[in-house]
């Protein structure tokens, strides 16, 4: 049972955030359903706040933040599952 | 079960997204937190898995801020004058039969200034699909009303609130004709990346009303906090109900918002009528051009 558990808190997917894009709208980290996102304390160059993957265990690569992202600055992508034999 | 469900060591893949937008053009002139981005997001997620050949997929826009889609869009592109959007993307569609047309432009460009075309478009059934970026106000210009600032609302034109009564742009649509109805928000962004990929698939006048936020001049000027308040607004306030009657979903100052899709019906559009009165007025005299004949026999 242990396994599962920890199987189920591994990430199944990422996000990829272009910093230097960003203008610190928030629309990712308010709307990424399991909330993993965050608003960093650190600037880019332009002065907006860049959001930051704060809980990186639970992403589920869902795109939603890439969707929803009006900068084109953030995407999720999911990991690629191993085949059995491999 | 295998050790390692998920591969992690995969190479991070590039931004799906970025093949359909001219990258050297970021960043954009939009302002932080406005909803213009995100529906350009959907778009493209929509085109992506539309199946369509994007060489025979055109993208005309007006002026406004929404205008510069075409700028933005790394397919075949035009930036009209202001309200001309619908008008060119007529002749662009009878010119060029085969093109799939999408004109993406904004309230004030399509209802204003552009709103005799637009009911006119929609009474032939052109073959197009008009998405209409509602941010309730001319953004570019100034934040002025447009005819779809809500009673109340107050603009830089309007400084004591907006008395006149608002297009109901769904209804409107509906009424002059258009076969598919439908009303999303910037925040709806799976319902709306739907909505769109059926808009496109769509044989005649599709038209999709997205409501977006414009943080600097519509929300800043009513005290509405910034463009992430106004999303949360429309999650909050946002009902979906498919196959509403369009005359029910009037837009209210910070009232509720109905979103869906409201008509999905089929009429002949304005080339097929035109073939089939020619064919029955002249016969074998009337020869219509390449173009239009390789679409009708593919649609028999």
């Amino acid at each position: 049972m242990a396994q599962v558990a920890e199987q189920t808190k591994k990430a199944k997917g990422s996000v990829v955030i272009v910093a230097e894009r960003c203008k610190g709208c928030g629309f990712c980290v308010e709307f990424c359903p399991p909330e993993v996102l965050e608003l960093s304390t650190e600037y880019n160059s332009k002065g907006y706040h860049t959001p930051i993957l704060a809980k990186r265990d639970l992403c589920t690569g869902c795109d939603i933040c890439g969707m929803v992202c009006p900068d084109f600055a953030i995407y999720g992508y999911m990991f690629k599952k191993k085949t059995k034999e491999a | 079960m295998p050790e390692e469900l998920y591969d992690i060591e995969t190479t991070i893949p590039s931004n799906p997204i970025e093949e359909f937008l001219r990258m050297d053009r970021m960043p954009h002139i939009w302002c932080p937190g406005c909803g213009i981005g995100t529906t350009v997001n959907c778009f493209v997620r929509a085109l992506q898995t539309s199946g369509l050949d994007l060489d025979k997929v055109a993208v005309v826009s007006g002026i406004g801020c929404t205008g510069r889609v075409a700028g933005y869009m790394n397919l075949d592109s035009f930036h009209t004058t202001h309200g001309r959007a619908i008008p060119f993307a007529t002749g662009l569609k009878l010119a060029n039969p085969g093109l799939k047309v999408v004109v993406y432009s904004g309230d004030g460009d399509l209802t204003a200034i552009g709103g005799n075309h637009f009911i006119h478009a929609a009474r032939r059934n052109m073959d197009l699909t008009v998405i209409l970026i509602n941010n309730m106000i001319y953004g570019m210009t100034g934040g002025q009303a447009a005819p779809t600032t809500p009673v109340g609302a107050t603009a830089s034109t309007t400084p004591h609130g907006n008395f006149e009564e608002t297009f109901n742009l769904p209804f409107l649509a509906e009424s002059c004709g258009a076969v598919y109805v439908a009303r999303w928000t910037a925040h709806h962004v799976r319902h709306l990346t739907k909505s769109i990929k059926e808009a496109l698939a769509k044989k005649g006048f599709s038209f999709v009303e997205i409501l977006a936020p414009c943080p600097t001049l519509y929300s800043r000027r009513n005290k509405l906090g910034d463009g992430l308040d106004q999303m949360e607004f429309y999650r909050d306030n946002s009902e979906i109900k498919n196959g509403a009657d369009t005359k029910s979903v009037t837009l209210d100052f910070q009232g509720k918002i109905t979103v869906g899709k409201f008509v999905d019906k089929e009429r002949p559009t304005y080339i097929e009528a035109m073939n089939q009165h020619y064919q029955k007025k002249f016969g074998d005299r009337y020869v219509p051009s390449d173009e239009i004949r390789k679409l009708s026999h593919a649609q028999e």
